[in-house]
């Protein structure tokens, strides 16, 4: 067989298991997806009005520019504006507010900011723009970090010397600890991410179910693929059983994929990295091993110190932590749009508020 | 962002040191890095993102999956909806 959409796109094969989650559900159940890209997909093919209505799906931070620390906005934003740099970045990040603009002020002011579709990209402008240098705006997960890794092993190897990355790569796990530690935590099953899992595999996760009795199920992004996900989530919830499950065997097996680990492993440590809307979370970063610190762009420039100030009026960090939902913002759609957005969640493509907004997810 | 596209590869080169190779999107050809896996083979389908093949299509998991769903399919089909409520 080819990976063929329609197999995973068909209507009554979604509804079918559907059905299957409404016979067999008899009580209230909160299942987060922890990735935006299953929120969009989620919103876009309507699953979460084909649920029956004791299954609320609670949206999760898997958004990495959402995540993204005003601290590292902001210096994106001071490094683009030196007149010997190009920033490179994918395209979310250059809309997400800072301080008072975000990259395309910047860039409309006469920075040097270029959309990447891979990081390898910024390796060509390198080389083509000897005289400059070129920082590439490193975000997202862990299945973003083995392009970047895999970028910096290729610039080192090269004797490439005006690239360097903003630091700024996140990882899954230690976001579950925090959700499930805080106190106001409703989550009782999860959907992980099945590209984060393509390369990590799901071996991370056993301890995560042990340790808080919860069921996480590995889902792809297709209807059907979320649909069969939910559906095992829901079987564990039932059956009282918190195991870690795969519901993207196609792509997904336990141990991931081994060499792009071992290149995140040789770039990158984790370290403890700023969330934005949710704070400092412990070993929840990748920083740059000492042997490839000179890649480190924080170290080649001189930055002033900024102070970060939020919007008072948005909740992004509690839509984030899954505490709230888009619409319990009073914000939403008011005087946060994604025209106007006032918190990284209203802008990205994986954003929940940008989700909602979207897909006409609004106020009865 | 972790977006990921399946695309079916149609050569494998080198290109600066590189593993490199054309996948096939539904008709779109692209350059994508093979670095992380290496072992691909022609006709194979890889998970792309950012540039890079970040997993090889398991063709018998897939059918796997597939068979499942849709003997639940026909499973449920087969219920009355007075069945279905319980």
């Amino acid at each position: 067989m080819t990976e063929s959409p329609k197999n995973l796109r068909d209507a009554s094969l979604t509804t079918a298991i559907m059905a299957e989650i409404r016979r067999i559900t008899t009580r209230p159940w909160n299942i987060m997806e922890i990735c935006g890209g299953q929120t969009h997909a989620i919103m876009q093919y309507g699953l979460d009005q084909l649920l029956p209505p004791d299954i609320t799906l609670i949206h999760g931070p898997g958004c990495p520019v959402c995540v993204t620390s005003l601290q590292a906005i902001e210096q994106g934003l001071q490094i683009a504006s030196q007149p010997e740099v190009i920033l490179t970045t994918f395209g979310d990040m250059l809309r997400v507010p800072g301080n008072k603009a975000d990259l395309f002020t910047a860039r409309s002011q006469g920075a040097d900011v270029r959309v990447v579709y891979s990081p390898l990209d910024s390796l060509r402008i390198a080389s083509a723009n000897p005289d400059k240098q070129v920082v590439f705006f490193a975000i997202g997960f862990e299945t973003t970090a083995p392009t970047i890794a895999s970028t910096i092993l290729s610039a080192s190897k090269a004797g490439i010397p005006n690239f360097s990355i903003l630091p700024a790569n996140v990882l899954v796990p230690p976001a579950m600890h925090a959700i499930l530690s805080n106190p106001a935590n409703r989550v009782q099953g999860f959907l992980a991410a099945g590209h984060v899992c393509a390369v990590m595999g799901y071996h991370e996760y056993l301890p995560i179910a042990e340790q808080y009795q919860i069921p996480i199920v590995v889902t792809g992004f297709e209807p059907v693929d979320l649909a069969t996900g939910i559906l095992m989530t829901v079987q564990q919830l039932e059956a009282g059983k918190h195991e870690v499950a795969n519901a993207y065997p196609r792509f997904v097996t336990k141990e991931g994929n081994r060499v792009a680990q071992d290149m995140i492993a040789e770039v990158f440590k984790p370290v403890d990295r700023q969330w934005r809307g949710i704070g400092t979370i412990p070993l929840s970063g990748l920083g740059l091993r000492p042997e490839y610190a000179s890649f480190n762009a924080l170290t080649r420039f001189e930055l002033p110190e900024t102070s970060p100030s939020e919007s008072p009026l948005c909740i992004a960090g509690k839509v984030l932590s899954g505490v709230s939902k888009p619409l319990d913002c009073p914000a939403f759609g008011r005087q946060c749009t994604p025209v106007q957005p006032l918190g990284a969640p209203m802008v990205s493509s994986e954003g929940a508020c940008a989700a909602y907004y979207r897909y006409h997810r609004t106020r009865e | 962002m972790c977006l990921g596209i399946p695309g079916k590869v149609t050569k494998i080169y080198e290109q600066d040191g590189t593993l490199m190779a054309s996948v096939d999107f539904d008709g779109v050809e692209q350059s994508v890095c093979i670095a992380t896996t290496p072992e691909v083979e022609l006709g194979q389908y890889v998970l792309v993102h950012a540039g890079f093949a970040l997993n090889i299509l398991s063709d018998t998991e897939a059918e796997e999956t597939l068979k499942i769903l849709r003997d639940l399919q026909e499973f449920n089909a087969g219920l009355t909806e007075e069945d279905r409520i319980q």
